[in-house]
């Protein structure tokens, strides 16, 4: 049975070209980029190739990449760093109710350590409260960090007006942007944007790798302490094929970004469309137009998110769920709790996000397979029956 | 690396791909409903009960792969058990004869019990009713 992955937002399978770039940095390539030979110099080198790489397709200067162990280190290091170096400046950090838990447990730390956290909700669409950012803004805030696009339902977030907000006001804004980098264009310098987190492996590069761009004139402090590594920022012998591997990902997106992004769309529309055609009762999450084109995040009313999970590994179709017993805690989505989807609509939810892979074909499957899933599970449950039951709110 | 690496037993996997004794009891002598929605999984466990022994036994379930088989297995073990008998099974029992359950859904597992326990309660309550 051929596998239809559709859960490009967890994780990318490495392009093979990616792959083939790696390889040399294995065993032939090996030396320390710390050293002064030539074995060790041509590594170094590799890496402020790659350096390019990255700052170009985010349109910023090469010495503002720090490259990290993955996105959360690059969220840690952002909202951390800022919140050490800035203590005399402020202590009160606003984000959002549906940031990566990268950000939010970064920030729950924080404030456990006696920093001030303001989260700030969302309407049905998953849409950052702009009023209340601004109202929340105090004479101590020293960050701002809103998620780019958000990973469960893809709404996109005006990033641009967040960093204007905080422009005016010389607070530093931060954006978590591991799943719209090599997806949807961006421009640091255009949009005000001080710092921005990506990994690697969400645009098809290896995992345990990421980056941060911190604007020149930021100031952060380190995570890791060590040697002088990325000139002070990040210490520890560097991950050499994985930073070439990140590099080679992002040249490549940046070439393939704008025809990919609108045949995701087409394919998105499609599953969505025949999904809804053949099923009754599920709900659409997520900004209607304002959403990043290869993710589907769908409600389906009266069963439970991880028993069609399972029954679609079965037909080899691998998504997600939002529903608490995929999450491992009894809470189902904070992303679509903070977007006013009712607990129990929530615990059915399924993503599909799509990728380079995806054919018409694999929507065509799926579009063919769940309908019966559903059907299966709905006979089971005790709400199948009586749709409109009254305890069943939603 | 070993070959199989999966969430659920082969037991588990079974009884959530072909489910026993789904659906509902008509004039059932016990129901239990446990559970909650808005936690994301419900159960209602109907019986069937004829001299003191439990004859029948079915149930819908809303909740994930482990709620679904727990149930289907609950239903199986019960049936021909005395009511005595059947009060003693114990969420461990449900999830020893699925071969296991992962840890974080154990809890699934009480959840077969609790429904089990209500129906039962349920039926010596009526049962006492009666014999007022």
């Amino acid at each position: 049975m051929k596998k239809i992955y559709l859960d490009y937002a967890a994780t990318t399978p490495c392009h093979p070209e990616v792959i083939e770039e790696m390889l040399p940095f294995f065993n032939q390539i090996y030396g320390n980029p710390s050293s002064v030979y030539q074995l060790a110099q041509k590594a170094k080198g590799a890496i402020e190739e790659a350096r390019e790489k990255v700052a170009r397709l985010l349109n910023a200067e090469p010495e503002e990449i720090i490259f990290t162990g993955g996105g959360t280190e690059a969220d840690n290091m952002a909202i951390k760093g800022v919140a050490f170096a800035n203590k005399k400046r402020g202590n009160h950090i606003i984000t959002s109710r549906i940031e990566h838990h990268a950000v939010i447990n970064t920030c729950k730390w924080l404030e456990k350590q006696g920093l001030k956290v303001t989260y700030i909700s969302v309407d049905k669409f998953g849409v950052i409260d702009l009023d209340e950012l601004r109202k929340s803004l105090t004479d101590k805030t020293i960050l701002i960090s809103i998620m780019h696009a958000n990973n469960e339902v893809g709404t996109i977030e005006p990033i641009q007006e967040i960093a204007k907000i905080a422009r005016e006001r010389g607070i530093y804004f931060h954006t978590d942007a591991v799943q719209t980098a090599g997806k949807v264009p961006i421009d640091v310098k255009e949009s005000g944007i001080d710092m921005l987190s990506l990994s690697g492996h969400k645009l098809y590069g290896p995992k345990g790798i990421g980056a941060l761009y911190v604007r020149k004139g930021v100031k952060i402090s380190p995570l890791i302490h060590g040697g002088h590594h990325e000139r002070n920022r990040r210490a520890g012998t560097e991950n050499v094929p994985g930073i070439v591997g990140l590099g080679k990902a992002c040249e490549i997106a940046s070439k393939e970004m704008a025809n990919e992004e609108k045949r995701l769309r087409e394919l998105r529309d499609k599953l969505y469309k025949g999904l809804n055609e053949r099923i009754d009762d599920i709900i659409l999450n997520g900004h209607p137009h304002r959403r990043l084109p290869g993710i589907l995040n769908i409600c389906v009313k009266y069963v439970e998110g991880e028993s069609m999970l399972i029954n679609l590994d079965l037909e080899g179709i691998c998504v997600s769920s939002g529903s608490a017993c995929t999450s491992g805690s009894l809470e189902p989505s904070h992303v679509l709790l903070a977007m006013g989807v009712p607990a129990e609509v929530a615990h059915g939810s399924l993503r599909f996000s799509l990728g380079r892979n995806t054919t018409q074909k694999d929507i065509d499957r799926v579009i063919s397979v769940l309908p019966s899933i559903v059907e299966k599970l709905r006979a089971i449950s005790p709400f199948g029956k009586e749709a409109k039951s009254k305890e069943y709110r939603g | 690396m070993k070959d199989q690496w999966a969430l659920y037993s082969k037991k588990v996997m079974e009884h959530f791909k072909h489910p026993r004794n789904v659906g509902e009891i008509k004039n059932p002598d016990g129901v239990g409903r446990v559970g909650n929605p808005i936690c994301g999984d419900v159960m209602e466990l109907y019986i069937k009960v004829k001299d003191d022994k439990i004859v029948d036994a079915k149930f819908r379930t809303f909740g994930c792969g482990a709620a679904i088989a727990t149930s289907s297995m609950v239903t199986e073990m019960v049936k021909g058990k005395t009511v005595k008998e059947a009060l003693k099974i114990s969420n461990r029992a449900v999830a020893e004869a699925l071969d296991g359950l992962p840890p974080i859904k154990m809890h699934c597992s009480v959840l077969a019990e609790d429904a089990l326990k209500a129906a039962i309660e349920d039926y010596l309550a009526k049962k006492n009713k009666k014999n007022k």
